[in-house]
This record gives C-alpha cells, sequence and structure tokens, in this order.
C-alpha cells in the first residue's frame, strides 16, 4: 500500500520563535489586531510503501525522531492518508 | 612529534583551510579528512570546522551528522579524544548528540558578521584549559543560527558542572544564558559559536583565538601521552 503523510514540525512550546514573532508584530500594522500565537514551523509532505497504515505510521515517527525534527527544539505530528493504488 | 589534527570536511564547508593554517603556525600537522571516511588516519584531535555542511538543508548540522565520518567522530570523543566544534561545526556536534542542546535561528533574524568579546568561563574543556579564567577574547563571529538554547534541566546542569566554557560580553543572538561554547562532561568534545582561527594573527585584527588552538592541541598531547 502507499501512503502519504504529512509532517508538521512547529517549535516546542517556549522556544524563541523568532520567525513568528516578527511575523506576528507586523500584522496590526495590516489592520489585523486581533491575531496572537503566531507560530511558523515547516511541513514534510512524503510517500511510504508499507503492508499497512500502522508501519507506516511507525516508519514516519522514527524518521521524525532520528533525522526529520530535533526534539531539544521541536515537536511533529503525523497526518497519513492511503493513496489510491496506482495503475 | 607534531599534533597530527583531523579537520573535517563535509559538502559545503569554507572553513578547513583557516583552521589547518592557524594550527600550522602553532607547529601541528592538519590533515583534512573527507566526510565519506570512515577513520581519521591516526588523529591526537578533531576539528568539525565551520560552513554549511550539506547546504545547511533541513536544520543546520543534521544532514551532516549521518556522515559516516561522524562514526569515527564520535567513537574518538568516546575514548576521550579532544574534538571541538566550531560554528556549522558545534551545530554538527548538537545534531549529533555530542553535546547539548541546539542552535537556533538568531533572535535578531540576522546573519552576524561582527567581532565580539567572550569571556572564558571555564577552563575545563580541551579548547580553553590554556585560557585564563575570566579573561576577555575578541573573537569573530559568522552566523545566522547561533542562538543557544537547551531545556531547563540541562542549562542546571551545564552550570554546576562548569560546562559552558564561553559566554559573550554582550549578547548578540539571543543566546540562553549568554553562552557562546559549551563542552560534553569530560570536557573533551567542546563546540563554540565564535571563529577562534580568524583570530589567530594581530595582523587580522586579532590573535585572541591563539590561546583557545593552543588548548586544543595540548589537550591532544596530554591525551596521546596517556594512550
Amino acid at each position: 500500500m502507499r501512503y502519504e503523510a504529512r509532517v508538521d514540525i512547529t517549535h516546542l512550546p517556549g522556544v524563541l520563535d523568532p520567525q513568528g514573532a516578527t511575523v506576528q508584530r507586523s500584522l496590526p500594522a495590516l489592520g489585523y489586531g486581533n491575531v496572537s500565537d503566531v507560530r511558523i514551523g515547516k511541513t514534510i509532505r512524503l510517500v511510504v510503501d508499507a503492508p499497512d497504515q500502522a508501519t507506516a505510521r511507525a516508519q514516519v515517527d522514527e524518521m521524525c525522531h532520528r533525522f526529520l525534527a530535533n526534539p531539544v527544539i521541536e515537536a511533529f505530528t503525523i497526518e497519513l492518508q492511503e493513496l489510491a493504488p496506482t495503475a | 612529534m607534531s599534533t597530527r589534527v583531523a579537520i573535517v570536511l563535509f559538502p559545503g564547508t569554507n572553513c578547513e583551510l583557516d583552521v589547518a593554517w592557524a594550527l600550522e603556525q602553532l607547529g601541528a600537522s592538519p590533515e583534512i579528512v573527507f566526510h565519506l571516511e570512515t577513520n581519521l588516519h591516526g588523529a591526537d584531535a578533531v576539528v568539525v570546522p565551520g560552513g554549511f555542511a550539506h547546504g545547511d538543508y533541513l536544520r543546520t548540522g543534521a544532514l551532516a551528522r549521518f556522515s559516516p565520518v561522524m562514526d569515527a567522530v564520535a567513537a574518538f570523543a568516546a575514548d576521550g579524544g579532544p574534538v571541538a566544534g566550531i560554528c556549522n561545526g558545534f551545530q554538527v556536534l548538537t545534531e549529533a548528540g555530542l553535546l547539548p542542546g541546539a542552535l537556533q535561528k538568531n533572535a535578531g533574524l540576522k546573519f552576524l558578521c561582527d567581532t565580539v568579546e567572550c569571556r572564558v568561563e571555564s577552563t575545563r574543556s580541551a579548547l580553553t584549559a590554556a585560557a585564563e579564567p575570566g579573561a576577555v577574547l575578541r573573537l569573530p563571529i559568522n552566523h545566522f543560527e547561533g542562538n543557544y538554547i537547551c531545556d531547563e534541566a540541562t542549562l542546571e546542569r551545564l552550570r554546576a558542572d562548569d560546562r559552558i566554557v564561553l559566554r559573550y560580553v554582550r549578547n548578540p543572538n539571543g543566546s540562553l544564558d549568554d553562552i557562546a561554547g559549551v563542552c560534553n562532561d569530560a570536557g573533551n568534545v567542546v563546540g563554540m559559536m565564535p571563529h577562534p582561527e580568524r583570530a589567530s594573527d594581530a595582523m587580522i585584527g586579532s590573535a585572541d583565538g591563539v590561546v583557545l588552538l593552543r588548548s586544543l592541541l595540548e589537550s591532544a598531547a596530554v591525551v596521546s601521552s596517556r594512550g
């Protein structure tokens, strides 16, 4: 089976996010004075071939711990979606 | 015999020749070791120099830590061999888990290119053993991700164990507790954001980095005479 994984990586709560803070400071100038808690992270999309969804998820989770995210400063969430088989 | 220093070269590293030159001035024999190599050619010390290893893709140091040579660096460090990470090399060593914490984007969101004052806070590391405690060194910085961060428990441990080796006199990048450099528990693995090799001769503005590089060579001599 093929699964599309979407990994969202964000700063851990309490970790300084200078990009998010800068964007947040600029929003009131555009008239959006009601915005708070702006966080900028990254998204990694990948496709995994695996026998089942649990295996695919476990593998992506391992990739995140070992490589895709740095647990010292980042948190991540994984969304998995089964792809239609290719003809 | 002259101290052999392996200088690790990743694709994107750009400070290896400066480090080699500065070490040669001190009588050492530097050798540049490409990242695909799996041994360090019998080196007495290792420097992971600055630059943009593997283009800094994903995160600084994130790809470099999986280069084949890093297993040899980790084994050398575990044996007590002196290892210094400078700038990008510091980032690589934190990603590799050889040093605690991480280096995130500068608080001001600017690439910093400046000469700053750093205070020697601890002389129990391989890079500061020959320095005077409290001495203020003028050292160049060139980084975008030099803002040191770690969790509170780690910071407490670094303080209690005297592992913060250098602090900025005036914090340029938002680093937690003004940290410019830290070492591991044994003191043989050290990382610092400033560039001692670029402060290796008065002609280029400062020779304050020489004492740090000399410390590394002296630490190497101690380890090799022991072994």
